[in-house]
This record gives C-alpha cells, sequence and structure tokens, in this order.
C-alpha cells in the first residue's frame, strides 16, 4: 500500500543548498555509494549543484541547508529559501551553531580580513558568522561536524514519510559504554567532550584512543562547567586547553560558548 | 556607445556575453563571465563568490595541535589533504623524525582520498559531461553498470579512510607526531578484498573512459608538482616544475606569489616571473609519470594514451590512472606492513620557529606555512589551496576557448567553457580565501 502510494504520488521535491562551509555535510549525500541512487527513487532532486546542473524551480518539499550565514547576499538568500520550502533541515556545524568560522564574532572582523587579503576592501562579509536558526524558522537540526551518513538517510527518509526522525539525543558518552570502550578521561586521564557532546559519531575519537572534541556539538540539556571544573580538579587540565577543545567547530553553540568564555582571559 | 554599436552592426560583427551565474557539479560556489566583440574576447573572469571563512585568521593564538583538524574543515572533500601538509609542515618545524611506519600508513591514508575524490570526480561530476548528462544519477539509467562500478571503486577509497582515519570525512586518527592509534591488522587486512575487486573495476572503468569523446585541445603549460626519486608523489619530496625549478618546501614563498583579483574571493597564486601555471593529475602525470608503476604504465600502454597529455579534457584518464595507481598502493602498503605493534606517535618538545611543508592533494600541490611561539601557539598560517594556483590556468583556457571556437552557439560555448572549468575540479570552498558564465551582448 504504502508503496503503492508513493509510485502514484509525486515524488517530494529535495533541494540542497550551501552557505558558508566546507561541502562536507553535503557530500555526506554523495558518500551514500550504497544507496544514493535508490534514494533517487523516493525524492526528485530538484536543485543540488554539486551533484547535478538540473534545477527544478521550488516549492520544495523537503529542503536541506548547509553552511552559515556571513554575507548580506546570503541573508537575504535565506528567507526566500525558507518561503519555497515545506520542510527545512539544516545539517552540520555551520547551518546548526555557525560552525569554525564563527570565530570570528569573539574577533575583530576587520583584522581578520587583514590577515588574509591585501585589499580587504575587496571582500563584503558581515561580522558574524550565524547559524540558519537566527534567520528563519528551521524544522529540523541535524548536529554533526560533518553529519553521519546514517541519521542522514534516517531524516531523509522520515520527512518523506512524514514521520518524526529517529535521532538519540544523548551523549557521546552513552554511545562510547554501549561500545564497551575504556574511558579516556577516567582510564587515561585525557579530557573528553562526550559527557556534554550531542551523540551520533558513534564515539569515534574515544575508539581512537582520543578525548571527544565536542564536533556533535552540545547534547540535550548539557553542563560544560560541571565537566570542565571535574578536568581541572582531578586531570589538572589548563584552561588554555579547556577553552580550545570548547571553542572549535561549536564555538558559538550556546552551552559550549558560555562555558569557554569563562576560561577566556 | 550606441552610435557605436550601430557601426558595428553595419560590419556586420558580432558581440556577445556568456553568463554562468552558478557553476553545477563543482564544488563550491562560483561564476563565470565572457564578453566577446568581434569575436575577441574583452573580458572573462571566473568568479569565486565563495564566502571567506578566514582560516588563517581563526589559526592564530590557537595551539599547533589544533592544526590537523582545522584546516581540514577548509575542504570537506579533501580533508586528509590539509590533515598531511598541516602535519608535515609542524613535524619539520618541530624537528620530528616520522618513522618509516607512520608514514607508511599516511601514505595509505592519503591513497584513500585520492581514490574517493578523483572517483567522485570522473563519476559522479566529469563523465557525464562527456556523454551530455545531467548527473551521474541519469547517467545511471543508460550506463548502470559504468555508475555502479564508480560508487564501488569511490566506497573502496572511503573505507581506507574510515578504517584508519576513523570516518571518511574530516578524519580524527591524524595528529603532529604520527596517529592516536594504529589499526589491528585484522581491521587493515579485511580492506584488500574490497580494493582487489575496486582495482578490477578500475581496469574496466578505464577502457570505458577511454571510449569517450574528448575536445581536441592544446596549450602550452607551465607545469608544478612535488618530484620524488623513489615514489609517485604525495607527501615527500621537492617542488619542480617543467621550466626547471627544483626547490623546497621552504622556498616556496620565494618563488610563488598570492594576487587578490577584485571580483573573487579567492587569491591568484602565481609563479613569479612565469605567471600561470598547472598543478595536480595532469601536472604530476607530466613530470613524474616514470615514478607510475609498471601496470598502471602497462593499462595507460594498452589504452595508447600519450606519453605527455597537454589536452585538460583528457585529464579524466590520469585521474583514472592514478586511481588505479592509489589502489595498488593501498594494497601494497597493507600486504607488507608489519608494525601493528609499534608507538602510533612520537614524542616532541615544543619550540618556536617557522616551518613549511607541501603535499599533493587530488587537485594538486597543496601549500602550508606555520610560526609557532614558544608555548606552541600559531602565530602566523598561510595557507595555499591548488584551486587558487589553478585559477589563472583556468582562465587562460577559457579565453582560448572563448577565442578560437567562433562556430559555436552561446549555448554551445557555455557548455565547453563549463566543461573545461570540471577539467581541474576545482574546489571552490577551498580556493576561497570559486564559479558564474557571463556572456555579454554588447
Amino acid at each position: 500500500m504504502n508503496k503503492l502510494s508513493i509510485i502514484n504520488k509525486q515524488l517530494p521535491k529535495l533541494a540542497v543548498f550551501k552557505f558558508a562551509s566546507c561541502d562536507g555535510c553535503q557530500l555526506t549525500l554523495l558518500d551514500c555509494e550504497d544507496e544514493i541512487l535508490q534514494l533517487a527513487k523516493i525524492v526528485e532532486i530538484a536543485h543540488f549543484p554539486e551533484a547535478t546542473k538540473t534545477h527544478i524551480e521550488g516549492p520544495y518539499d523537503i529542503t536541506l541547508i548547509e553552511g552559515s550565514i556571513t554575507t548580506e547576499h546570503d541573508k537575504a538568500l535565506i528567507q526566500q529559501i525558507r518561503a519555497s520550502s515545506k520542510k527545512l533541515i539544516t545539517i552540520g556545524a555551520c547551518a546548526n551553531a555557525g560552525g569554525i568560522q564563527a570565530l570570528k564574532n569573539f574577533a575583530n572582523i576587520d583584522s581578520y580580513k587583514e590577515i588574509v587579503y591585501a585589499r580587504p576592501e575587496y571582500i563584503s562579509t558581515l561580522a558574524t558568522s550565524t547559524p540558519i536558526s537566527d534567520h528563519v524558522h528551521v524544522d529540523f537540526e541535524l548536529q554533526g561536524c560533518p553529519i553521519n551518513k546514517e541519521q542522514l538517510l534516517e531524516v531523509i527518509n522520515s520527512f518523506v514519510l512524514e514521520k518524526v526522525p529517529c535521532i538519540k539525543s544523548h551523549s557521546v558518552c552513552i554511545e562510547c559504554k554501549m561500545k564497551n570502550n575504556v574511558c579516556v578521561s577516567v582510564a587515561h586521564g585525557k579530557p573528553c567532550l562526550g559527557p556534554v557532546t550531542h551523540a551520533g559519531c558513534g564515539a569515534i575519537c574515544p575508539s581512537y584512543n582520543r578525548g571527544c572534541y565536542g564536533c556533535y556539538g552540545p547534547k540535550e540539556t548539557p553542563d560544560p562547567s560541571a565537566l570542565t571544573s571535574w578536568w581541572e580538579k582531578h586531570l589538572n587540565t589548563r584552561k588554555e586547553t579547556i577553552k580550545g577543545l570548547l571553542s572549535n567547530f561549536n564555538c558559538a553553540a550556546e552551552a559550549f560558548k558560555k562555558t569557554w568564555k569563562k576560561y577566556d582571559e | 556607445m550606441s552610435e557605436e554599436k550601430e557601426i558595428k552592426v553595419k560590419v556586420g560583427t558580432k558581440s556577445r556575453t556568456i553568463h554562468v551565474d552558478y557553476l553545477a557539479r563543482v564544488e563550491g560556489e562560483g561564476s563565470l563571465y565572457i564578453r566577446t566583440n568581434q569575436n575577441k574576447v574583452e573580458e572573462l573572469t571566473l568568479k569565486i563568490f565563495e564566502p571567506p571563512r578566514f582560516f588563517e585568521a581563526l589559526l592564530r593564538g590557537r595551539s599547533h595541535t589544533d592544526a590537523p583538524d582545522i584546516t581540514s574543515r577548509i575542504c570537506g572533500i579533501c580533508p586528509v589533504a590539509y590533515q598531511m601538509s598541516a602535519v608535515c609542515a609542524l613535524e619539520e618545524g618541530l624537528g620530528i623524525n616520522i618513522p618509516e611506519y607512520i608514514h607508511q600508513l599516511r601514505r595509505l591514508l592519503y591513497c584513500g582520498e585520492w581514490i574517493e575524490s578523483h572517483t567522485l570526480h570522473i563519476f559522479m561530476l566529469h563523465a557525464p559531461d562527456f556523454l551530455h548528462y545531467a548527473d551521474m544519477v541519469q547517467m545511471s539509467k543508460e550506463h548502470p553498470d559504468i555508475v555502479n562500478m564508480g560508487l564501488r571503486i569511490k566506497k573502496a577509497g572511503n573505507e581506507i579512510i574510515k578504517n584508519l582515519g576513523g570516518r571518511q570525512i574530516h578524519p580524527i586518527n591524524v595528529k603532529v607526531g604520527g596517529f592516536y592509534k594504529i589499526p589491528s591488522e585484522k581491521e587493515l587486512t579485511s580492506l584488500i578484498p574490497i580494493l582487489t575487486e575496486a582495482l578490477r573495476m578500475c581496469k574496466q572503468s578505464m577502457y570505458w573512459i577511454n571510449t569517450l569523446t574528448f575536445p581536441n585541445f592544446d596549450r602550452s603549460y607551465e607545469y608544478v608538482s612535488i618530484y620524488n626519486d623513489n615514489e609517485y608523489p604525495i607527501s615527500r619530496g621537492r617542488i619542480v616544475s617543467s621550466s626547471g625549478l627544483n626547490i623546497t618546501a621552504g622556498e616556496f614563498l620565494s618563488h610563488f606569489e598570492e594576487q587578490q583579483v577584485h571580483y573573487s574571493t579567492a587569491l591568484h597564486c602565481m609563479m613569479k616571473g612565469k605567471g600561470a601555471y598547472l598543478v595536480g593529475p595532469m601536472a604530476r602525470y607530466n613530470l613524474c609519470r616514470d615514478k607510475l608503476s609498471t601496470s598502471t604504465l602497462q593499462l595507460l600502454d594498452e589504452i595508447q594514451f600519450e606519453k605527455a597529455c597537454t589536452n585538460p579534457f583528457r585529464s579524466i584518464i590520469i585521474r583514472m590512472a592514478e586511481v588505479y595507481y592509489a589502489i595498488e598502493e593501498a594494497i601494497r602498503i597493507i600486504s607488507t606492513f608489519k608494525d601493528y605493534s609499534m608507538s602510533p606517535s612520537i614524542e616532541y618538545k615544543i619550540k618556536e620557529m617557522t616551518c613549511h611543508a607541501v603535499t599533493e592533494a587530488p587537485r594538486g600541490l597543496l601549500f602550508h606555512k606555520y610560526q609557532i611561539n614558544s608555548d606552541g601557539n600559531i602565530t602566523n598560517a598561510n595557507i595555499i589551496p591548488p584551486t587558487s594556483q589553478n585559477q589563472r590556468t583556468i582562465e587562460n583556457d577559457l579565453y582560448k576557448i572563448a577565442s578560437d571556437d567562433k562556430s559555436l552557439s552561446d549555448d554551445q560555448l557555455r557548455y565547453k567553457c563549463e566543461v573545461a572549468i570540471r577539467n581541474y575540479d576545482p574546489c571552490i570552498s577551498c580556493s576561497a580565501h570559486f564559479l558564474n558564465l557571463e556572456r555579454k551582448k554588447m
């Protein structure tokens, strides 16, 4: 029945748009080597310039947004995209939190331009890198730097089937326990953001003997300060290390920002 | 102005403007603008409007140990290249001697990226051009076996990166001094059957690619790549060029300079005294062909591929040959690797220093320079990605196409220009620090 209804109905139109980003999250879609041809049977890829010359005008049923807003042009464009999207999903740390480039929100933008460009006056950019949700309503945020392939497929599938995506909101720490890893913090004294970081990667870093560096961003209701105080007390972790760990790909995510700011002298 | 225009019409001359405002099937955002008058190109700009992300600025003040993880975020398609140039530079500056077993594992990881990135470009971005398909999904309807082979080869590359690096995009296992963890023998050798199958598919794909029709195009280029007496270049060796340059990474900035153009957020890198030059598969092949494996050379001889390739439209064949080579190389490294119980990394001491490195990203030479203070924090960073280096060469190719191919319709010209840009597999996210075709009718 379900299959038939999909065949009889027009396929939902999928669009992929990019703002300031590394392309890694939309590449995740092209990295679905086993699933991409199947995916093209359940959605109509209407706009995805990295993968196709085809461009079908909106409105789109499902829109995936990668990247953060850093220019006046993009600020206006995201409004147009929202207006032509039924469901808008942000993918990755740039779209959800501003990305690594949000470090400029805490610095002097003119000095940034001068460091990179000899003629900074040619460069038009906002002083900030902001998440998509600062500008428009977002229907679902898929976290990660980069996002996880299986989670992306689950999200697309769920929106096609009009159901709630099954994306766990617990921590990397829980994933790590489920993998039976030895704790890198307790056993090896390494600062690890696993307890406050959103699950989804499969606890890769601790599985490779390194502490989590928080690339999936804050989990639901995290308390990073309690964690960093423990590091200071029990692991003698330096303030600069704590600031560095929390101020990377999700540096502007509220829970992380609030904590690393405390260590910013 | 209008009078002038009238005169032109009277003498029967043509002027036109070609404009592509968003280049498809390239990584990142760019456009192309060409204005011709009396078949002479008056203006041609390859414009990169990818918003700048200021990596060099945001690295300042951070620990040198952050460099591999942060610079990998410049590009989701070639993160390994960024990690490798970063660690090679820092290790050189800190005087860390990387043992051969760590070097071999890094070469294996880099082979994974060459396979994955080249295969993405060959099958998903470039091959559809020569058969006039909009994309790979459309191509798969008439060439399902080819597309499936492409996907399998791509996956084999990604499996290497996932196995050794932890995940395909922005792997987590590389650090200054080595790795966080050396995979087990079981984990590494599990890749052999996948790679063996991919190698077979690679050969078949090469025969298929050789049946495609490529436009005739020839230009003289200045090629630049790493050269190493002992191996096809990936991360070790000196920088050489077709006109005889032979320098270390530390001497790079004395021979090359970045220039800013008003229409682009990407800087153009030029060779001092020479101007535009070409990096990437075509440069590596033309400068280091003899370092390819015997079986790769046999495969190229079998399809009668030229020993020196000067037609960038044919670079897709070189990419396929490099994939073949990289798979063989990966099998070789895994089959001979014995050091599973060795330490994954080398201890080192921090010191104030300036360091440089170049490695061969899939798209070509990737230069990194860092200055570190006595606390081990970055005080200065300079990164020159391959697409910045190829940008002027791409513009020059387009200039030749727009000037030479007078019989082409606007649509044909636009199409040919787009394919010519994709010859270079431009990575726009990387270069912004890239495309739209405008051919303006006067």
